[in-house]
C-alpha cells in the first residue's frame, strides 16, 4: 500500500495551487495539483516549503485533508503568531506555485488492521482535518464499520466542514460539542469533552474499537487518558497532537 | 530552482539568526512542545525498572533507587524536533549511557530503545556512548513531566529527538540494526538534524 513506509527519497516539487475554500473565518481549505503524486492514505500528511525572494526557507507539515484517489488537498487554520500559515490562509491565490513533499506518516492512518473495527474519532478544532480524509475514505469504500466522530469546537461558526459532516452516511454519526458559545436551543453538546462525556460517546471497550485522537496537546491527552480509563488498550488509541508528528 | 513564494517574507528570522546552533529547517522556540504517538503512560515508580537485554535475556536490570544510586549529571543541551522546533539550553538531569552500559558489560553495534507504550527507537551504540546519550529524569530541577516522557526518557540530543526515547525502560543489544517505530513509518533511520534528515532517503 502506497506510503505505508516511505521507500527511497521524498523530493520535494511544485504544486500548483488549485481551489481555494474558506471553511471558516480562520480556516481555509486549498486544493494542490500535483504532477507526480504517488497516492496517499487517509490520515497521512505532507510538508509544504515557502522560499522568500532573499531565498529565506520555512517548511511546515499539514495533514491531507483528501480522501486516497481524490486531488491533494490540505486544510490550514491560520494561526496568530504563526509563520507558514497565515501565509497559507491569506495570501496564496489560485494558480500559486509552492513546493510540498509527501506523503509522510504511517502511524495515524486508517484503516487499521481489522477494517470492521468500531471508530472512534475525536477531533479538537482543526485536528478534524485528517478525519475528512479518512470519512471520505471510509464512504469511497463503501465501509459501514460503526463510526462515531466527537468534534470539539469553540462555537458552531468555528466547526470546519459542517456541510460536509451533516450529511448522514451509513453508520456515521457526528456529535459536536461547542466550548465556548453555543446557538438558542443547541441541540449538540456543550463544554469541553471530559471522561463523563467520552463514557456515554465512547464505544466499549469489549467491541473492540480503535480510536483516533487529533488536536492540541491538552486535549489530546485529557482524551487520550480518558480512554485507556475507560479500558481502551493504549495501542488502540492512536494520537496526533499539534505540534507533533505531523502537526500543522 | 524553487518557486518564490510572492508576498513572503518570514517571521522566525530573529529567532533562528542562530545558524551556529539552529539545524537547517529549524525554527526555535521557548515552548516545550508535546510529540508522542499514543496515549501518555503511567507508569509508578515502585514497578519501574530500566533494563539491558541481549538476545531475549536480561543481562542488567536497575530499579528506580538503583538509577538514584548511580553518578547523576546535569545536562545543558540544545534539543531539535523532526517537526522543525529546536529549543536551545535545556537543562536535565540523568545517568549517562556509558554508565549503564559498563556495569552491563557486554558487546553490541546497535541498540533499540524500548518504553512505556511500545514506542522503540534504534541508534547505532556509536552515538549512545562517549558522554553522548542519557537516561534523563529530571528537568529544569524538577522531576521529567509524564507528558516530556517521566518518569524517565532517554536524551540524545545530537539526533532529533524522535531517538530521544519517552518513557524508556530499557535498551536492547544488538549485532545488526533494527528499524524502531517512526523509522518503520518513513522517518529516517539515523536521523541527523544537521544534516537534515528527517525521513527516509534524505
Amino acid at each position: 500500500m502506497a506510503g505505508t513506509a516511505v521507500r527511497g527519497r521524498l523530493t520535494w516539487q511544485v504544486a500548483t495551487v488549485g481551489a481555494v475554500v474558506d471553511e471558516t473565518p480562520a480556516v481555509r481549505t486549498i486544493e494542490l495539483d500535483v504532477p507526480d503524486w504517488a497516492g496517499h492514505r487517509a490520515g497521512q500528511h505532507l510538508d509544504v516549503r515557502l522560499t522568500a525572494d532573499d531565498g529565506y526557507v520555512a517548511e511546515r507539515s499539514y495533514s491531507l485533508a483528501s480522501a486516497p484517489g481524490e486531488p491533494v488537498a490540505i486544510t490550514v487554520e491560520r494561526l496568530p503568531d504563526g509563520e507558514v500559515s497565515p501565509y497559507l490562509a491569506d495570501d496564496l491565490r489560485a494558480g500559486d506555485e509552492i513546493e510540498i513533499r509527501g506523503p509522510i506518516g504511517g502511524y495515524f492512518v486508517w484503516p487499521w488492521q481489522e477494517i470492521v473495527s468500531p471508530l472512534l474519532l475525536v477531533a479538537g478544532g482543526s485536528g478534524v482535518v485528517p478525519f475528512r480524509s479518512i470519512l471520505r475514505h471510509r464512504a469511497d469504500l463503501g465501509s459501514t464499520t460503526p463510526t462515531r466522530l466527537l468534534y470539539s469546537a469553540r462555537s458552531l461558526e468555528d466547526v470546519i466542514y459542517r456541510a460536509e459532516l451533516d450529511v448522514v452516511r451509513n453508520g456515521l454519526e457526528v456529535i459536536y460539542t461547542l466550548t465556548r458559545q453555543q446557538p438558542p436551543s443547541w441541540p449538540g453538546r456543550a463544554g469541553r469533552v471530559n471522561d463523563a462525556m467520552l463514557r456515554e460517546i465512547a464505544w466499549l471497550p469489549s467491541q473492540r474499537p480503535i480510536a483516533y485522537v487529533c488536536g492540541p496537546t491538552a486535549f489530546v491527552e485529557t482524551v487520550a487518558t480518558g480512554l485507556v480509563g475507560l479500558g481502551y488498550p493504549a495501542d488502540r488509541v492512536k494520537t496526533e497532537r499539534f505540534g507533533g508528528m505531523g502537526g500543522g | 530552482m524553487s518557486p518564490i513564494s510572492r508576498g513572503f517574507h518570514g517571521r522566525h528570522r530573529d529567532a533562528t539568526a542562530d545558524t551556529d546552533r539552529v539545524p537547517p529547517g529549524q525554527f526555535v522556540t521557548t515552548d516545550f512542545p508535546v510529540l508522542s504517538a499514543g496515549p501518555t503512560p503511567y507508569t509508578p515508580l515502585e514497578s519501574w525498572s530500566f533494563s539491558i537485554t541481549q538476545g531475549g535475556d536480561t543481562v542488567k536490570s536497575w530499579s528506580w533507587r538503583d538509577l538514584q544510586a548511580l553518578p547523576v549529571e546535569d545536562i545543558t543541551v540544545d534539543i531539535h524536533c523532526v517537526t522543525r522546533w529546536s529549543k536551545l539550553d535545556t537543562r536535565w538531569r540523568g545517568v549517562s549511557v556509558d554508565a549503564l552500559l559498563a556495569e552491563a558489560d557486554r558487546d553490541a553495534r546497535y541498540v533499540l530503545a524500548f518504553c512505556d507504550g511500545g514506542y522503540t527507537t534504534n541508534l547505532p551504540i556509536a552515538d549512545v556512548t562517549g558522554g553522548q546519550a542519557w537516561v534523563a529524569f529530571g528537568y529544569d530541577d524538577q522531576p521529567l513531566q509524564p507528558e516530556h516522557g517521566g518518569p524517565a526518557r532517554l536524551l540524545v540530543p545530537h539526533l532529533y529527538f524522535w531517538k530521544s526515547a519517552k518513557w524508556v525502560r530499557g535498551l536492547e543489544l544488538l549485532a545488526a540494526d533494527e528499524p524502531g517505530f517512526w523509522e518503520r513509518y518513513g522517518y529516517n533511520n539515523y536521523g541527523d538534524p544537521w544534516r537534515e534528515q528527517r525521513y527516509a532517503g534524505d
